[in-house]
């Protein structure tokens, strides 16, 4: 319910979409099931050098099935050289930046840089999990936000998806207790492992995710970060807190 | 008075590339509880399968209240059926048939 104390729909949000940007009837499936799921907002991994008309492409094709496409770049640096130089080229040009924490110097720089906006870490190499309470802190300051994919919990078996949960139900506390906001997307490669929002808060709960949070993790959390980003992308953006309202000699009405 | 047993009613839609037979359908849920939550959560869920139409893809299974959350994620875990790729999405929950039944227009 709204502060007005009307009853507001929620808008749910997939931000991570994969797709074979390639394939286009692939393309076209997973956004009429996105769709059907109920979501209102996706976001696809795209590669860098994607054109402006292949975006328009993509474009078309959501605003078709009323889906608002959010460009979203995932980028894997080596080091946090290569990530401070990748982040200098590619943040204006794409609504959402996340970054593949491959090793700790990455990770680390990732949580503490205010242009990324999500936090991955390997599904599979857990040793690679590098979100600890050092971590959480940067990422809380900097307003970076934790990505869990829940493909990995549909495809992986056995001890693999043991270990997963495990630390999956420990990064969701360190979240939590340092107020790093979590998003849930699908990370679905192919339509078979897209699942609806209620679908995906009752698989939140294997790692104590309540379901009110694992809501928010796809709905209010990924709608306020696009947002916000789209509105420091606007020309009219200054700084924080600053844009232009109205141009012209009389502003002022002087 | 102890209260009755309280169920809930959950209609799926089936997406498959081939037809699914009900015995195929069910094996792949009761599999799918006995990985996530073992054997002794698979034996709180008092799970049966209520209907199931092949042809229009859809199920209507019964379960505890209780179980309600381990019987969704469960049916979410699941990619394939009897070896080929699938899915099933929960369309509706309810606490008695026939609501759902008026529901989901089945």
């Amino acid at each position: 319910m709204s502060a007005t104390g009307q009853l507001t729909m929620r808008r749910f949000a997939d931000l991570h979409l994969c797709p074979s940007i390639e394939d286009p009837d692939q393309v076209e499936r997973m956004i009429s099931k996105s769709s059907e799921l109920g979501y209102q907002m996706i976001a696809m991994s795209v590669p860098l050098n994607i054109t402006q008309a292949r975006i328009s492409r993509l474009q078309k094709i959501c605003s078709d099935a009323n889906l608002d496409l959010v460009t979203r770049v995932d980028l894997a640096p080596k080091s946090s050289k290569e990530l401070l130089h990748y982040l200098r080229r590619f943040r204006r040009r794409f609504e959402i930046i996340s970054v593949v924490c491959d090793s700790k110097s990455v990770a680390r720089q990732a949580a503490k840089d205010r242009r990324v906006d999500l936090l991955i870490f390997p599904a599979t190499k857990i040793y690679k999990r590098f979100f600890d309470h050092a971590e959480a802190e940067l990422a809380s300051n900097a307003s970076s936000s934790l990505e869990i994919e829940m493909a990995p919990l549909l495809s992986l078996e056995g001890f693999a998806r043991i270990r997963l949960i495990s630390s999956l139900r420990e990064e969701s506390a360190v979240a939590k207790k340092f107020g790093v906001p979590v998003v849930l997307s699908s990370g679905a490669t192919d339509e078979y492992l897209m699942r609806g929002p209620r679908e995906y808060s009752a698989l939140a709960g294997l790692f104590d995710m309540g379901s009110p949070v694992a809501l928010r993790g796809l709905s209010e959390i990924p709608v306020s970060l696009v947002e916000r980003n789209r509105g420091k992308l606007s020309p009219r953006y200054v700084a924080p807190g600053i844009r232009v309202v109205k141009e012209g000699d009389c502003c002022l009405g002087v | 008075m102890p209260r009755g047993v309280r169920r809930r009613y959950l209609a799926l839609k089936l997406v498959s590339d081939g037809s699914v037979r009900r015995e195929e359908l069910m094996n792949a849920i009761w599999d799918a509880i006995i990985q996530l939550w073992g054997e002794y959560g698979a034996s709180q869920t008092d799970l049966a399968l209520i209907r199931y139409s092949s042809e229009r893809d859809y199920a209507i299974l019964r379960c505890s209240h209780r179980a309600l959350e381990m019987v969704k994620a469960s049916i979410a875990s699941i990619t394939e059926i009897n070896g080929k790729p699938a899915a099933l999405h929960i369309r509706r929950v309810s606490g008695t048939l026939k609501a759902l039944i008026k529901k989901s227009q089945l």
